[in-house]
Formats: C-alpha cells, structure tokens, sequence
C-alpha cells in the first residue's frame, strides 16, 4: 500500500497504519506554542534539513524567552527582560519562520488537518506540533483581585517584582521550586514572606525528609515564616485588592501580595474537540505522537515514558529542548519510525546560595541516601532508590560532582552496587 | 565554528558536558562552564550545536 498524496480538505489515513510504504516527508509544518520546547522543534527541524514550510503561533506577543530566571534573576531586578530572549531576531530570522506572536490557537481540526487561529484563519499542516505548555493554578478569590499574583509570564514576573519594591507583607501559597524560589527572592527584597505548603516538610514529595528539612531551615534562616501542613484555600480581598488568605484549617493570614504557586495544568484547552487523547496532558506514545499527525512536546506532553512503561509529564527547562529535537527528528522520520523518546531528567532550582539539582526522578522514592559530601554542610550528593534501583540523585552545590552520578540513574543502576561502598550520612540542618 | 560562553548566565547544568565532552568542561567548585576548546574540529560539530540547543541556560553562543 502506498501512501497517498497529502490532500487539502481530506484526510491523510493515518501513518501509523501505513507502516509498509515510507511516509510521506510533511512539506507544511505548524508549531503552536512559541517558547522553550516549540523552538527547539522548529531549530532541530532545520537543523535536520527540514526545508518546508514552518509556522511558529504563539499567544504571547514577546519573541521566544526563557522562564527559568523569572522566579530568580529577573524577580530580583539582577536581571533586566532583554536577557531573557533566546535567540536574536537575526538568528530567528535565518530559520525562515512564518512566525504568528500574539496569535493564540483557538481549536484544531484533525480531519481537515488545520490549527483555526483566534481571528478564525486555518493553518493546513502535514505535521504539527503542541508546544503551548501550561497554565497556572489559581485560588479561588484571586480572579480580578490586584496583588494576586502568578509566575509564569514575564509580565507575571514584573508584576510581582514591582510590588515587591513597596516591601509588602507578602504569602507564597504552595512551596514548590517556583513558590520556594519566590519567596527566597522576596525575603532577601525585603518583604515579610510567610510560606504556606499542604506538605508537612515542603518539597518532602521530591526530595525526601532530609533534604526538605534542611531547605525548610534555610528558608527560616533567612527568615521566612512556614506555616505547614496547611491549604490555602482562598485570596482574602477588599476592594479588589488582596487582604491574605484563608487556610484549611480556618485560619487567616494577612498580606498585601499573595503569590500563587500551587502548580500549574497543561493548556490544552484549545485541543478540546478535536478528537485527541487527552488526560494530563496530550497523550503521546513513546515517540511523542499523538497520532493525526500531531506530536507533542515540553510541558504539555504526556508520554509514555520507555524507562518507567508510564504515562509521564515533565516540567522541566531541558525537557522542553530535548522532546522538542525529539519531536523533529521524529516528524522527519514520519510516524511509526520514530525513535521512542527516553532521556533522564534533569532539574535545577536555585534558592539563596543553594543550587539544587535532580537527575531522574526522585519523587515518591523509597529511600534516600547521601553517598557524598562537600566542605560545607549545605553540599552533598544524595542517591534515590526505587524497589532495588537507582532512580534519581540530587546534589545541592555541588553540580559537577551531581554530574558524574547520572550514569547510575540513566542504566537503573542496582542500588546496592551503587551504595554498597558509602556509609549512610545523616544530612546536616 | 567559534564557541563562546557566557559564565554569568550558565546555571551549572553539565548538559553540554554531556554532549560534547571534549569541548565543555564544569569548575569543580560551583559546576559552572569552562570552554575547553573555542574553535573544536569538524567531528565535534554536531555535539556542540547539540549543547548549545539544550543548553538550560542559553549560555553558549556558537559563530558558524
Ligand atoms: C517561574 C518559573 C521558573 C522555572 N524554573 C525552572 C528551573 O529552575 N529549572 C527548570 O528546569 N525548569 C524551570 N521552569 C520550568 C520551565 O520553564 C518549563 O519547563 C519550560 O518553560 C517548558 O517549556 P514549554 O515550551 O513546554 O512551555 P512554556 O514555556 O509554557 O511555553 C508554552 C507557550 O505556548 C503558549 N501558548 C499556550 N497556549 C497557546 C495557544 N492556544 N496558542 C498559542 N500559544 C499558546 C504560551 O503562552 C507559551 O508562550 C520554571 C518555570 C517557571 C514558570
Ligand atoms: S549546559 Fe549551559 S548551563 Fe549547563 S553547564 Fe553547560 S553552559 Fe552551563
């Protein structure tokens, strides 16, 4: 069976029913999300000699920018919006881009094979690609209220940052990497920071009880107030300015700026109808397809990952380059020979003088231990076991070192190999 | 091709070490790039275009 010519207006049977003809190479490609992961799909497919057509949409109006630094550089006025920028208008220029900014994708049509643009144009695309990430949580009593705050856009970023010159009284609800890292910011800005997380150790899920102590004592150091345990349930508000919040337990807080860090959902809610998969997340196979010619990457993309055998959704910086090229390389390979996507993930965050970084995953990991440390009692290397593996190692100022653990978590190294010659060592506070 | 780097922007990630370990190296104190080699050979190319894609921290320019 050979595969028929991509047709305007008529469905293309799907590639992976046509495994004995090589596919088609696409000649119109459409990435919708214009950030981290869309643009390593765009490059990558250039880079691989794509020579077709390539449109990037993304809803924000800003030339593709880095989100790392909105919650560390950018926050503490260190660094200013233009080194945000990934790459120069010059270098984007050279990819050859029909580039729609400012531009949302309001639905997809998979039988026809178009991206229906918010002004109601469509987009015919042979392969196209969903980049457009996530959208924050938000807490009831916070629509509309000023001093409510998100951190995901740079104009999320400035908003908080401009407040946080006035020194407010401030809450961080949700002591995640993103909630942790802005209220370290906060803190050292001068803002009373108080730090609310549901988990009795904040980021205990991830990083074990030790670990998570010690940040919790970092934090307070610096002092910053926790309040464990505990929801924020709502954005207390009067006159449509935040007054605090209210906690599960009943309690009430008291504060002028209200960060919301309480996680964030895939946006998919452009694909809904469209007749995908989706969960948490586009549903991809292990090659990141989605199947009608849709593949999926970065933050939205919910993959089967080939090292767990699970559906998997990553939130990280490099996980966004990597799926990216992986999603480029695969297009080009056509559906149905793709090379199924399996990379270790990485993750650092970065709160006062701490660098914390993760290889692999580590949340929910039957034990921690520390195999080694540095010569201050804030460095160390700790390994994470799953059943009897090596899963994820964290290190926390010392990335080199962290570094040279990741070949363990990449093979599932045995764990008692793997520890079998370090003592376990109790973490410093 | 010349490499350069930018260490005030590196956050220390080792992913262009694990790309192309002939040309990036990390200090051994705080994790942050070295340039080993700023014009490395022909075969060593596509490792770094590699690191410069994936590089978390959009530190490392490439002059093709
Ligand atoms: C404050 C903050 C700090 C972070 N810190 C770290 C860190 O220290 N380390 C780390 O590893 N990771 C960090 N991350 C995570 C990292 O930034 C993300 O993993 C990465 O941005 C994901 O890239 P992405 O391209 O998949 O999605 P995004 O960066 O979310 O980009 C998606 C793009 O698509 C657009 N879009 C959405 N819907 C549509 C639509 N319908 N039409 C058109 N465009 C649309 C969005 O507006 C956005 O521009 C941080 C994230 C944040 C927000
Ligand atoms: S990949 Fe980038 S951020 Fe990571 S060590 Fe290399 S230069 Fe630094």
């Amino acid at each position: 069976m050979t595969a028929p010519p991509f047709r305007r207006g008529r469905p293309y049977p799907d590639g992976d029913l046509v495994m004995t003809a090589a596919p088609r190479p696409p000649s119109r490609v459409v990435v919708v999300g214009a950030s981290a992961a869309g643009l390593a799909a765009v490059e990558g497919l250039r880079r691989l000699g794509y020579a077709g057509s390539l449109t990037l949409v993304g809803d924000e109006p800003h030339l593709p920018y880095d989100r790392p630094p909105l919650s560390k550089q950018l926050l503490s006025g260190e660094w200013d919006t233009d080194r945000l920028r990934m790459r120069t208008p010059e270098v984007l220029e050279g990819l050859d881009l029909d580039l729609r900014l400012g531009e949302p994708a309001a639905a997809l049509d998979t039988a026809a094979r178009e991206v229906v643009l918010a002004g109601g144009e469509r987009l015919p695309y042979d392969a196209l690609v969903v980049a457009t990430g996530l959208t924050p949580r938000r807490i009831p009593g916070a629509e509309g209220v000023t001093g409510a705050y998100v951190l995901r856009t740079v104009e999320d970023a400035l908003a908080l940052r401009d407040h946080l010159g006035r020194k407010p009284r401030m809450v961080v609800a949700g002591a995640g990497f993103v909630g942790a890292e802005a209220a370290a910011v906060a803190v050292a800005a001068g803002a009373d920071v108080t730090l609310v997380s549901a988990a009795p150790v904040p980021l205990a899920d991830v990083l074990g009880d030790e670990i998570g102590t010690m940040l919790a004592g970092v934090h307070r150091e610096h002092g910053v107030r926790m309040e464990t345990g505990a929801l924020v349930t709502a954005v207390t508000s009067a006159d449509g300015a935040a007054t605090g919040v209210r906690l599960s337990d009943g309690r009430e807080i008291a504060a002028d700026a209200v960060v919301m860090g309480v996680g964030a959902v895939p946006a998919i809610g452009w694909l809904a109808g469209s007749g995908l998969s989706l969960g948490d997340g586009v549903e991809c196979d292990a090659t990141l397809y989605a199947g009608s010619g849709v593949w999926a990457a970065g933050d939205v993309a919910c993959w089967l990952a080939p090292r767990t055998g699970r559906p998997t959704r990553v939130e990280h910086r490099t996980h966004a380059a990597e799926s990216g090229l992986a999603v480029a390389r695969n297009i080009l390979a056509g559906p149905g020979a793709g090379q199924p996507f399996d990379p270790v993930p990485f993750v650092w965050s970065d709160q006062y003088d701490l660098r914390i970084q993760i290889y692999g995953r580590t949340r929910g990991a039957d034990e921690v231990r520390v195999v080694e440390r540095g010569a201050g009692p804030r460095e160390l290397v700790a390994l994470y076991r799953s059943g009897d593996r090596v899963c994820g190692v964290v290190g926390v100022n010392r990335p080199r070192q962290t570094r040279g653990y990741r070949a363990l978590v990449a093979q599932g190294a045995d764990w008692h190999e793997a520890v079998g010659t370090q003592d376990a060592a109790p973490v410093a506070g | 091709m010349r490499v350069t780097v930018d260490q005030d922007k590196c956050v220390g990630s080792g992913q262009c070490v694990l790309a192309a370990e002939r040309v990036f190296d990390q200090r051994d104190e705080d994790g942050i790039v070295v340039l080993l080699d700023a014009e490395p050979s022909a075969d060593q190319h596509d490792d770094v275009r590699q690191a410069a894609l994936v590089c978390p921290a959009l530190a490392i320019e490439l002059a093709e």
